[in-house]
């Protein structure tokens, strides 16, 4: 059997099911989800078929050089898929549980509002799934992470009328986003490391990955740390745990897919998939345990105290995941994918079946109840006992952790710099960006001094740009224009890096200018039909009138974020090549760039679009519920 | 331990009073009972109510008018209908019209709840309420869980706020931020008026910031009251009042404010700008006219039909003499389409219809259990306690809930392991749904096979006081109440059916709603075996002689349970029966099983999924098979379409088709001149449809603030109650599952009897007053002497002539052409 050609199958299929859900009008609610289940059977088909056919799961590993997307001389953007044990395992589970779930859905969401949303963000974040499983190499599965990452936004937004879903989909979105930082540092490292787009394949090559690494053991261990925060924000280990509830916000179904199988599991599928790499460093194995035995530990004793089920099922989830990164760090891959396995299926069905729970307890309460029930923590002394209690009751402080640590620094900059109005912007950052680029036409005329110091004046302003967009609580333009300034700014501090390369900075900023043009359209037109609905301030639900123009506006958001729909997503990777491996500053300025921008751009696709609708003329949730 | 005393002040406990009042009550989900959700200002006229709620709470009452008008442009609503409504409400038709059908109002409300409070974040740029609510709903679940959490809150036993001050005492970490609020809320040093003044500032402000605070999460704070009246409304009683609750809100609230501003700290009060008083009278608005006018006739629209055919009198069914057989169901309007069916497989047979507890008022203790559980209507207080013995179990554990699974190395062997039995079971169950151990089932309610104690052995008392059983004379007291107030008081058919009903669900939060609403949300199986054990006692029909009921002993009374969800009848004590009553009994349940399959088949046509059209006992199937479904969101439709409620003899109603909308209570007028039975009835059917119907008329018109939204996104707290995700507060109210097939007319309810008796009996007790007299339920007397319909308007009756000339005739409505999920007109059966 030829195992190549089955890899496009398994990306290529989910892909044609969401475009497929994507044209089929709502109203036909029966075809909509024959699409979904249809897809996800296929899939499942496909994977059981054949590991029937190798009869083990001792599966060769494949290396499948898809296409080059992007290529010039130097540089190319190259889509490779990679397939092995891990990834049949991944697959499989994947396949069955989204097999599961359209069919439960198909009923459970019959005659619900947004429908067809739910399908097709499903299909979508399934798409996200088997590209990031599939990957063979870390572009590839940047792809697959950013899928994950949006589908996961708009699921948890799913009832997008209501303010808490919407807050939280936010706040899960940054904490992705922190953790995609992660992974942009790590390409750029790699690059510089392998000097070419390095392929999972290579990384089982321990001979070549030894001696990569022994001429550059700190590029090695920064490498490692880079994968190790993605792979803990997406599995929300220690500190990001807390986000994991909060997502629990979409239908039931929809969490129990994403949040209690398979994109929390996704960080110890990096884990594994990169083990490779990292198995040598002993203290990274070690940072990796103990990361798992302290989340372990933290979310056992919160998941103890939890009286909502759902977030009882988190905690239990994100503490056997602790446990599954003490397996990998250990190497116990096999355990570790054995457990991946069990863990997603128990907690697929026990939040499938959460509703059912009530009367289940309250009928065992009924027959057994016991008026002095122990669970042993009262055994403990009672100062530590409480003190437990109360900690555990509050998750240890991780929410506030992470917003004072990861957050309100930023948010502290940015309000420093509230000096930065669209007049300043229009009379002055221009102007100047405009005169550098007249420099940079010129270059001979620079003397060497200033070409090296004007790039990292060029991104330090990128910086500002961003850092003020992020804070920026009125002007919604103010917000757009800033992402874009900032754009502006990294392309023309790399292109004073070496020899000029238009097409480069074209590619990269064709997108932004594109997907730029069409949200200030949209902002321009929302600000005609809603005066008073056009700042930052508060959420106004403009979708529940708009909802065509909220999303012409979320493409052009995600455009201008460097989502993979545009060329700005592969210009990004271009321009990064460029960076020297001397420039640190450089790099770092992007990749907080990248964060807070995208941040900065999902909320105001948030505030203006998502929420309560801000009118009283029909009924409305309170904020609290 | 501090034990401070907490005198709460005169004041204070006068404004906790007023503040439960118009807070939600809607009890922990093991109990579901119906209520009015506006039950605070039901002492007012409904439409000024209805505007004054929107104002003031800024709830929607009514339909927006873009729905309203649709409906009349679909013809739901009458044309002569609505003028002859407007005439009287709104003056000159062609004025009314433009009013009605083209001008344009300005729909938003300038809502006052709320308007003091929110300026915490414009003028103080603080969000109180992200600060407080995840620590308070927290605190609070964690305190009323009933068995959700393994660690249990710590010193439960005591009250919320005693528990709460103990723990941040006991604990080196804590749930304030400011060691100075932390002190004081550890030695309670102020009371809840000195925390108003520091937060609020003035006096004056107390009430309505208390009010705003408040509801901004109605939802706990009314749970709060609920537990706090009815603390068994929980199996592991909690001591929680609004008192602590607002305690401990206010603490948690000068904590953010302390920590926010320190020593800048400033009350509310100080910059806020004045508000408007939130009682303050409400104008009514020329909009708010316009809505209640179309209000008003989208239901006479269908309540001047149901006139029309209930005063039709050549079409009445001539009263048989001697039944084959009678069967005494309850009022529920899902049983008024069974009853139609059987009725139209068996016409010989005589049907009626009394509350479903069937004058047991009694606690219900099933074998093996802890708890005993009131099995008859909220309001009655019992004192007989029926106990079950010799029964089997009927709870099993469900390996796969076991709570090593939520441990660290249990969660590791259990997930590896229980983890591929999950798989298995959820491919199963969402391929091929069968029945399992998470289910509900009304069968289960109690084992036919077991025996109860209904016969009182003297002295025979339980632990707490209850009376286990009762004395002959106690039971014919209730069996002649009953039978008397239905009218069956002679010529008994040799099998008299007593039918209680339950519903069968998985996966469904409200399951508890599902049940008989007499029964306090409990299935009505014990209730009907109970009655038909005092009904066929040797003694009782001795006493029943004596006061002229004279029962035959070849009359047997059977016990039997319709699940309203699977359509499906269990009958009880059948061994009892002679041979020829079995015999007899079989033939009839051979044409019940064709009735309950054509029932199934009407119940479809609402059922998007399920293909109407196929044979009956095929739909019957796939029906049923919505009991049993993890996916299924509505396995049935309750209350759904609800409207009427008659009261009379079955020959009143018989000859209309009234799909599944009419509660009906057997009555005769003739046995009753002086309406003795009819203020019984009334008593006891007014608050039980009035509330059902109310919770679902309110609850469709704004699902998000009155009804709890949809209820996919639900997340169960504490075994409680349910929120919206992790950090929500709890949703009282009924989901958009339940109401989506809802049209939101208030109850009609049609006594059949002199207009005079009517009124005097609804004059002679306030409460009936309240609910007639101000409009939350409709009235009207059909007058037996000469088929006149009299309408109630407030005051006294006035004559109706219904605007509908003739209605459309059919057979069964299984043979209509077009199958629709709509609402049906009232046709007559042929």
């Amino acid at each position: 059997m030829d195992l190549q050609s089955l890899i496009p199958f398994f990306i290529l299929a989910p892909v044609i099911g969401f475009l497929c859900s994507l044209i089929i009008p709502a109203r036909f609610e029966t075809a909509i989800s024959h699409v979904a289940f249809a897809t996800a059977s296929l899939n499942l088909a496909g994977i059981v078929f054949f590991l029937a056919y190798r009869n083990s799961l001792q599966v060769p590993a494949v290396n499948l050089e898809e296409f080059a997307l992007y290529q010039t001389d130097g540089y190319a953007f190259v889509l490779d898929f990679y397939f092995d044990r891990t990834g049949a395992v991944f697959l499989f589970t994947g396949a069955l549980l989204t097999f599961v779930i359209t069919r439960f859905s198909k009923y459970y969401m019959h005659r619900e509002p947004g429908y067809k949303r739910f399908f097709n963000t499903v299909l979508f974040f399934y798409s996200g799934f088997n590209f990031t499983i599939l990957a063979g190499n870390f572009e590839t599965l940047f792809i697959g992470w950013e899928i994950l990452g949006i589908s996961s936004f708009l699921l948890i937004a799913f009832y997008r009328d209501r303010y808490l879903p919407v807050r939280n989909a936010v706040r899960v979105f940054s904490i992705y986003r922190i953790g995609d930082v992660g992974l942009f540092l790590a390409m750029w490292a790699s690059h510089h490391l392998w000097h070419e787009n390095i392929t999972f394949s290579k990384l089982n090559q321990s001979q070549l990955v030894h001696e990569h690494l022994l001429a550059h053991t700190e590029t090695g261990i920064f490498i490692s740390l880079m994968i190790l925060i993605p792979a803990m924000a997406k599995s929300a280990q220690f500190p990001f745990s807390s986000w994991l509830p909060r997502a629990m916000e979409g239908p039931t179904p929809s969490s129990a897919i994403f949040y209690g199988s398979l994109s929390v599991h996704v960080g110890a599928f990096l884990l594994i998939r990169t083990f490779p790499f990292w198995s040598e460093q002993t203290s990274v194995r070690f940072l990796i345990g103990f990361i798992g035995l302290l989340t372990a530990f933290i979310s056992f004793t919160i998941a103890r105290v939890q009286s909502s089920i759902k977030s009882k099922i988190a905690y239990s989830s994100i503490s056997q995941i602790g446990l599954i990164f003490i397996e990998i760090a250990a190497g116990w891959h096999g355990l570790a994918l054995l457990h991946f396995m069990g863990n997603a299926f128990l907690r697929t069905y026990q939040l499938l079946v959460s509703p059912s729970l009530v009367s289940y307890l309250i009928r065992d309460q009924f027959y057994h109840f016991n008026p002095h029930r122990t669970s042993g923590e009262e055994r403990m002394p009672v100062g530590f006992g409480s003190s437990l209690y109360v900690l555990s009751l509050r998750e240890w402080n991780l929410d506030g952790i992470m917003n004072r640590y990861a957050f309100r620094p930023f948010k502290y900059l940015g309000h420093e710099l509230d000096f930065l109005g669209m007049r300043l912007l229009l009379l002055v950052v221009l102007p100047l960006y405009f005169l550098l680029v007249l420099l940079l036409l010129n270059r001979s005329l620079l003397p060497e001094l200033m070409a090296e110091v004007i790039p990292i004046a060029a991104s330090a302003a990128g910086l500002l740009m961003v850092l003020k967009a992020f804070s920026e609580r009125r002007s919604p333009f103010l917000a757009w224009s800033l992402v874009i300034m900032n754009h502006l700014w990294m392309a023309l501090s790399v292109s004073f890096n070496e020899h000029f390369d238009a097409d480069h900075t074209v590619l990269y900023l064709s997108g932004v200018a594109i997907s730029g043009a069409t949200g200030y359209v949209t902002l321009f037109w929302i600000r005609r039909k809603e005066p008073d609905a056009f700042n930052l301030n508060a959420y106004y639900g403009l979708s529940y009138a708009y909802p065509l123009q909220a999303f012409v506006f979320l493409l052009s958001a995600l455009g201008v974020m460097g989502f993979p729909i545009t060329s700005t997503f592969i210009g990004e990777d271009v321009i990064f090549s460029h960076v020297h491996e001397t420039q640190y500053f450089l790099p770092f300025a992007n990749a907080l760039g990248f964060v807070l921008s995208g941040i900065a751009l999902i909320r105001v696709y948030a505030r203006l679009f998502l929420g309560p609708h801000y009118k009283t003329d029909h009924p409305s949730s309170l904020r609290a519920s | 331990m501090v034990m401070t005393a907490h005198v709460v002040s005169h004041e204070d406990e006068e404004l906790l009073h007023r503040l439960k009042h118009y807070l939600p009550s809607q009890a922990p989900l093991k109990d579901f009972i119906h209520h009015n959700p506006l039950h605070a200002s039901q002492a007012r006229p409904f439409h000024l109510a209805c505007a004054e709620s929107e104002a003031r709470f800024g709830y929607h009452t009514r339909l927006l008018l873009g729905e309203y008008r649709q409906l009349y442009r679909d013809g739901v609503i009458r044309r002569d209908i609505l003028q002859s409504i407007a005439s009287k409400r709104l003056g000159n038709w062609i004025h009314a019209e433009h009013m009605l059908t083209q001008k344009d109002y300005n729909a938003n409300r300038h809502v006052r709840i709320g308007a003091l409070r929110d300026q915490w974040k414009s003028c103080f740029r603080i969000n109180l309420d992200k600060e407080v609510h995840p620590v308070l709903f927290r605190l609070l679940a964690s305190y009323t869980d009933q068995g959700i959490a393994i660690w249990q809150f710590p010193h439960v036993h005591s009250g919320f706020l005693t528990a709460v001050r103990t723990l941040e005492q006991e604990s080196k970490v804590s749930l304030f931020r400011s060691e100075f609020v932390r002190d004081q809320f550890i030695r309670g040093t102020w009371s809840l008026g000195e925390l108003l003044r520091q937060i609020a500032g003035d006096q004056a402000l107390h009430e309505r910031y208390l009010f705003d605070q408040q509801f901004a999460h109605p939802g706990w704070s009314g749970m709060a009251c609920i537990i706090e009246r009815q603390p068994d409304s929980l199996l592991d009683s909690r001591r929680l009042s609004l008192y602590d609750l607002v305690m401990v809100e206010l603490y948690l609230e000068l904590d953010a404010l302390d920590s926010r501003f320190g020593a800048h700290r400033r009350a509310l009060g100080e910059l806020a700008s004045q508000v408007e008083e939130l009682f303050a009278p409400v104008t009514v608005s020329e909009s708010d006219e316009v809505l209640a006018t179309w209000q008003e006739a989208l239901e006479w629209s269908y309540y001047d039909q149901v006139i029309c055919g209930l005063t039709a009198q050549e079409h009445r069914c001539v009263a048989t003499s001697g039944a084959s057989f009678q069967a005494i169901f309850c009022i529920d309007d899902r049983e008024c389409s069974i009853r139609r069916h059987i009725e139209k497989h068996i016409p010989d047979c005589q049907t009626y219809g009394t509350p479903g507890f069937f004058q047991g008022d009694f606690y219900f203790r099933p074998e093996h259990s802890k708890f005993h559980t009131k099995v008859c209507p909220a309001p009655v207080t019992p004192r007989h306690l029926i106990e079950e013995q010799e029964a089997s179990h009927r709870h099993a554990q469900d390996r796969l809930e076991t709570r090593h699974g939520h441990g660290l190395l249990g969660g590791w062997l259990v997930s590896q392991t229980m983890g591929f039995m999950a798989a298995t079971r959820l491919i199963i169950q969402v391929l091929f749904p069968r029945e399992n151990k998470l289910m509900v089932t009304s069968s289960a309610h109690m084992d036919p096979a077991g025996r109860l104690t209904i016969e009182h052995e003297h002295g025979a008392f339980s632990s707490e006081g209850l009376q286990i059983g009762y004395t002959p004379e106690e039971m014919a007291l209730r069996a002649e109440e009953l039978l008397r107030s239905i009218g069956l008081v002679k010529a008994f058919a040799p099998l008299i059916y007593v039918m209680g009903h339950g519903a069968s669900s998985i996966n469904n939060t409200y399951y508890a709603g599902y049940d008989c609403g007499a029964c306090s949300g409990r299935p009505g199986s014990v209730n009907a075996r109970v009655f038909a054990h005092m009904a066929n006692h040797p003694e009782v029909r001795q006493i029943l002689m004596t006061r002229g009921i004279y029962i035959n002993d070849k009359t047997r009374f059977v016990a039997g349970l319709h699940d309203t969800t699977v359509d499906s009848f269990q009958f009880y004590d059948l061994d009892q029966l002679t041979e020829t009553q079995r015999q007899l009994h079989g033939t009839y349940q051979a044409s019940m099983d064709l009735a309950l399959s054509d029932n199934a088949k009407e119940r479809s046509r609402r059922f998007l999924l399920v293909r109407s059209s196929s044979p009956s006992r095929h739909v019957h199937r796939k029906v049923s098979r919505r009991a049993i479904s993890l996916f299924e969101p509505r396995p049935e439709l309750n209350h759904a379409t609800n409207a009427l409620c008659i009261v009379g003899s079955r020959t009143f109603s018989r000859h209309l088709y009234l799909d599944r909308r009419a509660f009906l209570n057997s009555y005769h007028y003739g046995m009753d001149p002086d309406g003795k039975h009819l203020a019984a009835i009334l008593g006891a059917v007014t608050p039980v449809c009035g509330g059902i119907n109310l919770e679902y008329f309110f609850s469709r018109m704004d699902n998000a603030r009155l009804g709890s939204g949809s209820k996919l996104p639900h997340n169960v707290v504490g075994l409680v109650g349910v929120a919206n995700g992790t950090d929500g507060d709890l949703r009282p109210g009924l989901p958009s599952q339940m109401i989506e097939m809802h049209t939101p007319l208030r109850l009609l309810v049609v006594v059949e009897h002199a207009p005079e008796v009517v009124l005097q009996v609804i004059s002679r007790t306030d409460r009936l007053m309240e609910w007639y007299g101000n409009g939350w339920i409709n009235l009207v007397a059909v007058d037996p002497k000469n088929h006149s319909a009299w309408r109630y308007n407030g005051e006294q009756f006035e004559e109706y002539t219904p605007l509908t000339q003739c209605l459309p005739v059919i057979r069964d409505v299984l043979d209509l052409d077009e199958f629709t999920e709509q609402d049906l007109p009232v046709y007559i059966l042929k």
